[in-house]
């Protein structure tokens, strides 16, 4: 294992931020796995960590191929993670908003810059990454519509989902955009959580990934053949707003098959304690993403389904 | 009239509201002409507060002079104008990275496209913005270069002392002016002080402005103050001076001066050993039409800005 600094930012008063990159192996710059750009992204420092863990092992035991190249980036964005915020700096900005960056401009275009820089020529990429929306989600691989789109490799990771999902204009700046566009094979890829550690699908996401590497001729590794992914397009699914505002209480989870007609959360008067509304499920299907907060406001979306899919 | 035009519940007694107030005098208003004036989209950008107000205030001590429609919006997010918060407090996200929104969207996205909705079929909206709470602007109207050759005319009635064409992420796609020019509703961004704070010069030259279109528009038959031509200028023109440094940045020169190469425009110091680590002198002669203010520094940050090749 070879640690390499990517960018350090300077402060008056806090010590330096050190974007680190950990590689295995010698030669073509394979794969690189990014984690947190976001301060909130938690469990996605958590799975990149875990990956650290696992390729020093397989380096260890010879077993990363010849000529193949790994690199992880635990994290990219720790300063936010230290304070709590889910952006960075003083004007809060999105780092997976700010891409490709520049050399020359704000703070936050340099750090992605580098990072570009960095790791811009590799064959795959892989995020952890994390939704606009605060909720769970079952473990999918996440794509963008952008004409380099492969959903047949994405299907490698064996994960239950890989969604295909159409860029608005405030995609361009993402990372996953700019990877694509650099010819790099790109791919987000979502476990549960964000904030908190959730181990079970913690594991998955560490173990779609060396099954991704190892099918892809990286590394030798015994793995599961994990799941023939479930290719969806993000607009097919069904999303259900609320019609109320108030306590959520959800009575469905990520990958619970629900039927239309039964009710999946209840919304709750804050101060008399009664049933506001009862959500009811618009279709049949599984429940891809779930809103987890105690709060909710009127038209939010509550829960995402996959029309008409059964266990 | 005022008009609730978007609005949601929240968890606990309150609604979340944007409100129009719709300025006209007659009767059959099909054929009348239609200018917006928007505001309150970062709620840390209060110069339109007075802007909205002095439009309203004039319009009402004249009414027998309206002969259109004029419609002020002066908070799209009304919780962030609240919280001195550019973002949206619930979700932390840039309302102007959210349009044009989408009906099927989360809340705020809904929001977002209610508020295009209602600006629909306007002739000319006018999106007021302030600087960010880092740097202060003289006033000036901002213009992509896609939509230029059409908003220039209008621009040039602004009374401002600058139009900055093909400038920054303000008239970028997924912001509110960019989508409504897309959508054929010209609008330009005018931007002005500072953020956090009301600038009562600043804000009587663009009201001023804003008569003098709507007078050459048919839609106000009052006479307008005399107004003036304003430099215009491509990003070529501008000379960017970025902070190379982390430090406390010290303006050592008055914002809005003619400034001459080598002239010191400020230092960024170290408090803790009292040295001055860098002294930042202009590069070009020109006008010095920005200036931070704001005294935390990182390498990057903005410092000034200086308008070139003007006499």
């Amino acid at each position: 294992m070879h640690i390499h600094e990517i960018y350090t930012v300077h402060s008056t008063y806090r010590e330096d931020m050190k974007i680190r990159g950990y590689t295995f192996g010698q030669g073509e710059k394979s794969a690189c796995i990014v984690g947190p750009l976001r301060g909130n992204e938690i469990q996605q420092m958590y799975v990149c960590s875990q990956l650290i863990r696992a390729l020093k092992e397989l380096e260890a035991n010879s077993c990363i191929c010849t000529g193949k190249q790994i690199q992880v980036i635990p994290v990219v964005n720790s300063y936010s993670i230290n304070v709590g915020r889910r952006f960075y700096g003083v004007d809060n900005v999105d780092l997976n908003r700010a891409f490709p960056g520049n050399s020359y401009g704000e703070q936050d275009r340099r750090i992605v810059h580098a990072l570009m820089e960095d790791i811009g020529s590799y064959v795959y990429g892989i995020q952890f990454a994390s939704f606009y929306m605060d909720g769970e989600f079952m473990p999918h691989v996440r794509m963008m519509e952008t004409g380099y789109q492969n959903t047949s490799l994405a299907n490698l990771f064996g994960l239950p989902y890989v969604v295909v999902h159409k860029p608005a204009p405030i995609d361009t700046g993402t990372l996953n955009y700019n990877w694509q566009a650099a010819n790099t094979a790109a791919f987000s890829l979502f476990t549960r959580t964000n904030w908190e550690i959730d181990e079970r699908s913690a594991s998955q996401g560490v173990a779609a990934v060396l099954r991704f590497l190892k099918r892809m001729g990286i590394i030798r590794y015994d793995s599961h053949s994990g799941y023939i992914s479930h290719v969806l397009y993000e607009q097919d699914l069904s999303d259900v707003h609320t019609g109320r505002a108030g306590i959520f209480r959800g009575l469905a989870r990520p990958g619970d098959d629900v039927r239309y007609g039964r009710p999946l959360a209840e919304i709750i008067d804050p101060q008399e304690g009664v049933v506001r509304e009862t959500i009811i499920a618009p279709t049949d299907g599984i429940v891809f993403f779930a809103h987890t907060k105690a709060l909710i406001n009127q038209g939010d979306i509550v829960y995402r389904l996959v029309h008409r899919l059964h266990e | 009239m005022i008009e609730t035009i978007a609005s949601l519940e929240l968890p606990v007694g309150e609604h979340l509201a944007i409100r129009r107030n719709r300025l006209c005098y007659k009767e059959d208003t099909k054929s009348l002409g239609r200018v917006a004036v928007v505001s309150g989209t970062h709620g840390d950008e209060l110069e339109g507060q007075y802007i909205c107000y002095e439009v309203a205030r004039r319009i009402a001590a004249h009414p027998e002079y309206l002969t259109g429609i004029v419609d002020i919006y002066p908070a799209l997010n009304p919780l962030g104008v609240d919280l001195a918060s550019k973002a949206l407090p619930i979700t932390g996200m840039d309302l102007n990275r959210m349009f044009p929104g989408s009906r099927e969207g989360n809340a705020m996205e809904q929001i977002a496209a209610a508020v295009m909705e209602d600006l629909i079929g306007t002739d000319l909206c006018i999106d007021v913005h302030s600087s960010d709470i880092f740097v202060q602007e003289i006033p000036q109207v901002r213009l992509s270069g896609e939509f230029a050759g059409r908003m220039l005319p209008f621009a040039k009635l602004m009374n401002v002392d600058v139009i900055w064409m093909n400038a920054t992420a303000t008239v970028h796609e997924a912001t509110l002016a960019h989508s409504l020019n897309t959508m054929g509703v010209p609008t330009m961004v005018v931007e002005l002080g500072q953020g956090n704070s009301i600038n009562m010069p600043y804000g009587n030259q663009v009201v001023d402005g804003i008569f003098n279109v709507m007078h050459e528009m048919g839609i106000w038959t009052g006479e307008v103050p005399p107004t003036q031509l304003p430099a215009i200028s491509s990003d070529g023109k501008v000379e960017f001076i970025r902070s190379d440094v982390e430090g406390i940045f010290l303006p050592r020169n008055k914002h809005n001066h003619f400034v001459c190469v080598g002239e010191l425009i400020g230092e960024i110091v170290d408090p803790m050993a009292g040295q001055v680590k860098r002294q930042v002198a202009a590069g070009k002669d020109g006008l010095l039409f920005t200036l931070r203010n704001y005294p935390v520094v990182y390498e990057g940050d903005l410092l000034a800005r200086i308008l070139t090749g003007i006499v």
